[in-house]
């Protein structure tokens, strides 16, 4: 336990003192989210349909842009290979690392949703489900990436090879998180979709710490 | 008495095979020096030990029981110490030790500073990890080694970037860990000048490669012509 309060206060003291990194993640963000109203067309009725699903790919894209870092720092200055030798399991390591790197993108993004939510005129009745969808789902993300950040390192060209490897597996998040947000618009119950983001997140939290550190394992070789 | 050992260790590197039928036995306070030319294993022979890098044949015992049975246990009594230093360029040198104290479950704020001073680097306690030179990087990373004690330490080329001074206080630091049971097995180029050490030479246990690449299938097609 130590050990998981110890990486999670260097992984974010470290986050603090590049505040730039986390800060661009939310700036891609917000960008990717107004590219939309400029493509498509500023009609309010069009821009409020494709809302929840526009916000919720772009938090899935930005995540993904901040993935190579979970694990990338520490690979290449060795810090990996010492975490990997220290007395914590490595699946610890794993999840302390996740939880700091859902804490400096995932909840940023989280805090910026409503707000382009307003941006992009969709319906109040959204709002809340917004929310607790993304909190249910942005985590899933963190550490379904972390599986794939793991595979990655080491790799020429591995950010393009971490989208095709992840982006699939964002898919399910993806459609009920939408599911939920737009249950809420249409007044029917998002019990459903939100039961199976929980699902989806229990069995994200149970199954990516072991998939990420044999990841690792074989990344230190 | 600790004993640390591998018998018929093989080691494989991206289908090369590096050495072959290696034995190496360390006792509490012993030391092993791993000498032999470039390429020659050293490095794969630590990260094989700390269990880093899976053996391809052969085994590490503890006390007799093989390491693989409980590798938490085998990680808990080692330090690594690598070509890298693992030093953040954001974090102060003290910050750096500190978190590796609490990772190694010793007290920061009282392990910081004597191991910070035992490398003599006390007085660039609060200086951000990016402003330190090749040696002093080096320096703090060898701190971490006087944090908490530890039974085997795996350095590979400590001495690397050192001035004269520091790998003085290096050897006083490894007499320290010896006096206290510690094993010690590190590579290194030049003499440090450890006393009661063993040398290794990894030249000895070369796999040769006419031998290693008999059954390949670019050896075999030559055969067939």
């Amino acid at each position: 336990m130590t050990a998981f309060r110890a990486i999670l206060m260097r992984d974010l003291r470290l986050a603090l003192r590049q505040g730039m990194d986390s800060a661009m993640v939310v700036m891609f963000f917000v960008i990717a989210v107004v590219l939309f109203p400029l493509g498509v067309g500023p009609e309010p009725n069009t821009l409020a349909r494709i809302a929840p699903g526009v916000l919720w790919v772009s938090a899935l894209l930005s995540v993904l842009l901040s993935l190579d870092r979970m694990f990338g720092n520490d690979f290449e200055d060795g810090s990996l290979e010492l975490l990997a030798l220290g007395p914590a399991a490595l699946e610890i390591v794993v999840l302390a690392k996740v939880l700091a790197h859902w804490l400096v993108t995932g909840l940023p993004l989280i805090i910026a949703a409503p707000v382009l939510a307003v941006l992009l005129n969709m319906p109040a009745d959204g709002f809340g489900l917004l929310l607790m969808a993304l909190l249910l789902g942005t985590p899933t993300l963190s550490l379904i990436g972390a599986v794939g950040a793991a595979l990655i390192l080491g790799s020429r060209r591995g950010g393009v090879l971490l989208a095709l490897l992840i982006l699939p597996l964002f898919i399910p998040v993806l459609i009920f998180g939408v599911g939920a947000v737009e249950a809420a618009i249409g007044g029917f119950p998002a019990r459903a979709p939100m039961l199976l983001l929980g699902a989806i997140l229990a069995g994200a939290l149970a199954l990516c710490p072991w998939g990420a550190a044999a990841g690792l394992r074989q990344a230190l070789e | 008495m600790d004993r640390f050992e591998g018998k018929k260790l093989d080691c494989v590197r991206s289908a090369r095979p590096v050495f072959r039928g290696l034995d190496f036995a360390v006792q509490a306070g012993g030391a092993l020096i791993l000498v032999g030319p470039n390429g020659s294993g050293k490095s794969s022979l630590l990260r094989l030990m700390a269990g880093l890098l899976p053996a391809a044949g052969g085994q590490l015992s503890w006390n007799g029981a093989p390491v693989d049975d409980e590798p938490d246990a085998h990680r808990e009594r080692l330090r690594y110490l690598g070509h890298l230093d693992a030093i953040k360029p954001a974090l102060t040198a003290s910050e750096n030790l500190a978190f590796w104290a609490e990772l190694y479950g010793a007290d920061p704020k009282s392990a910081v500073a004597p191991a910070l001073a035992a490398l003599g680097i006390g007085h660039l306690a609060d200086l951000p990890g990016r402003f330190l030179s090749a040696g002093q990087k080096r320096r703090l990373n060898l701190a971490r080694l006087a944090l908490a004690p530890a039974a085997i330490w795996l350095l590979d080329e400590p001495a690397t970037a050192l001035d004269v001074q520091t790998i003085d206080r290096l050897r006083e630091l490894i007499r320290d860990h010896r006096a206290r049971g510690g094993m010690l097995v590190l590579s290194t180029h030049s003499d440090l000048g450890l006393d009661n050490s063993e040398p290794l030479d990894l030249a000895d246990f070369t796999a040769r490669p006419a031998a290693a690449f008999a059954d390949a299938p670019w050896n075999k097609s030559d055969t067939a012509a």
